[in-house]
């Protein structure tokens, strides 16, 4: 029964959402572009660094350019999707609008994480098929179906820790003010997930497998759509993010019990 | 001209109040001065990817060199003016910085200076320490070299500074600014050689981020440093960003006047 609740209220946050979006058709065209031309420039340190040359750590530029796709995915789920709704719970903490939110009858963490989509970020799943399309094409093959599903699998994954990670970064917006830097943080560190985390050597290696899943973000989803991840490593994948989420749902219920209302 | 030397006088004073907002704000200052330690990360990638065969003549030593060099000058020049004259503009809290008998944007470069001698704790000792890893012979020690890169040093702050503001002001006439930022900083990432060296880029890529003023930001100051490019070449190159900051001062400043006229305090 709620779980038909929850449904329906997604329905509605969504089109709500593609209504606010339907104003703004410009920025859907400027969007678009701009897509387009921030895919291509990304590409071109991996350009730089494999293209021509001795494969690092196995990967070849047009193996990269498979994580780059995922990336590329990846990145509109998160300006899409969790960015927009979470950016917003900061103002409203500030300004202590979220009161409204938590009297309303469902799931706080629910209302904030679905209040806002941008669905014009579809354009970045458009490309990401493009590049997929164009580095299969190079390697001159098609990729087996069966790790297709499995990517698709690990793509639902990877959105669970983007996600949970997302909260983690808003919960502490209880505690400090500004969240500006912390988000430019997050930014930054995620744009690393373009590179193929095996690239990495030693702490940096560990670092971004385990304390920051950049690896299961991009590289293992990229894997899996070439045949060459290890089932027992998509297992562990797989729990390590409903750890990861378990984490960040508690460490929210704490935030949340921890606020006060700001202003009158 | 006597407010100009109102606010000189003033400044030893701007800046001591400054240095103790930085201090009051530590946990803010130390996520700040992570951001700015992006290029470890790009260190570590760039030497494992070299480890297999030099690029151009960039070997795990250059690059150890190239990106010490980029985190000191990231470190010592940055700014993060926009987000604090988002803020500012949007919550009516100028007001109270207009009240001040100085131009605000002193203010704003006072708070912006203050801070940087709790940056450089930061960063001089890693950075310090890499290098020396990486042997320190790269570096020109020579007195007209070290002058050049203290003046690119000061024309890079300078040039970021104004840009900051330059984009704050638009917060004037938008919601916010923060998406004009993105994009300024998309453009930065990959033009100003934060990610790569500019000279390993493919040519015509080259070619456009040499007329484009990203790289006065940073590759500029980091290739004097280094001793990547010759003293006459930087020379020239000093003269071009000094006019580039010269060009976005202006440009900010006029911005500044022409927003603070459309300026309606909300609340306050």
């Amino acid at each position: 029964m709620t779980r038909v609740r929850y449904l329906r209220l997604l329905g509605t946050q969504l089109r709500v959402s593609l209504a606010l979006g339907m104003q703004y058709r410009w920025e859907f065209l400027l969007d678009g572009a701009l897509t387009v031309l921030f895919a291509f420039i990304g590409v071109i340190p991996l350009y730089i660094a494999l293209a021509g040359r001795p494969p690092v750590g196995g990967w070849t530029f047009e193996r990269a350019l498979v994580v780059v796709g995922w990336f590329t995915w990846l990145k509109g789920i998160l300006d899409g999707a969790v960015n927009p709704s979470l950016i917003s719970v900061v103002d409203r903490i500030r300004q202590g609008t979220l009161d409204f939110t938590l009297l309303k009858p469902a799931d706080a963490q629910f209302l904030v994480s679905t209040a806002k989509f941008e669905l014009w970020k579809l354009v970045d799943v458009a490309v990401a098929i493009g590049i997929f399309v164009y580095a299969f094409t190079a390697l001159g093959r098609a990729p087996a179906l069966a790790d297709v599903a499995l990517s698709l699998a690990l793509l639902a994954v990877a959105t669970l820790v983007l996600y949970s990670v997302w909260i983690l970064v808003i919960s502490a917006a209880f505690w400090v003010v500004r969240l500006d830097n912390l988000t430019y943080l997050f930014n930054s560190i995620f744009d690393f997930a373009r590179w193929p985390a095996t690239i990495f050597t030693g702490f940096w290696r560990i670092l971004f497998t385990l304390v920051i899943p950049l690896a299961l973000m991009t590289t293992y989803p990229a894997e899996a759509l070439l045949g060459t991840l290890a089932p027992r490593t998509a297992a562990l994948a797989g729990l390590g993010a409903v750890l990861f989420a378990v984490l960040a749902r508690a460490v929210w219920k704490r935030a949340i019990g921890r606020y006060t209302s700001a202003s009158s | 001209m006597s407010a100009f030397s109102r606010a000189l006088q003033a400044y030893p004073t701007l800046l001591r109040v400054g240095f103790a907002g930085a201090l009051a704000y530590r946990a803010e200052l130390l996520i700040w001065m992570l951001t700015t330690t992006m290029p470890l990360v790009s260190l570590a990638l760039w030497t494992a990817v070299a480890e297999s065969a030099p690029i151009g003549r960039f070997g795990a030593a250059e690059f150890t060199a190239y990106f010490m060099a980029a985190l000191i000058v990231r470190q010592l020049t940055g700014s993060w003016l926009v987000w604090e004259m988002n803020m500012d503009i949007r919550s009516g809290s100028l007001s109270q910085r207009l009240l001040k008998p100085i131009h605000p944007l002193f203010v704003y470069s006072a708070e912006n200076l203050a801070a940087i001698p709790l940056r450089a704790l930061l960063c001089v000792p890693i950075a310090a320490l890499a290098l020396a890893a990486a042997g320190g012979e790269r570096f020109q020690a020579a007195p007209a070299p070290l002058a050049i890169f203290a003046a690119a040093l000061l024309g890079a702050w300078l040039l970021n500074f104004f840009t900051m503001a330059l984009i704050g002001s638009l917060a004037f006439v938008m919601e916010s600014s923060t998406a004009v930022f993105q994009l300024y900083l998309a453009g930065f990432m990959i033009f100003a050689g934060y990610l790569v060296p500019i000279e390993l880029f493919p040519p015509a890529l080259r070619e456009i981020a040499a007329v484009l003023p990203f790289r006065y930001t940073l590759a500029f100051p980091v290739e004097v440093l280094i001793g990547l490019s010759g003293p006459r070449a930087a020379l020239r190159d000093l003269a071009v960003q000094w006019a580039y900051a010269a060009a976005t001062a202006a440009t900010a400043l006029w911005a500044w006047r022409a927003g603070v006229r459309r300026f309606a305090a909300f609340g306050g």
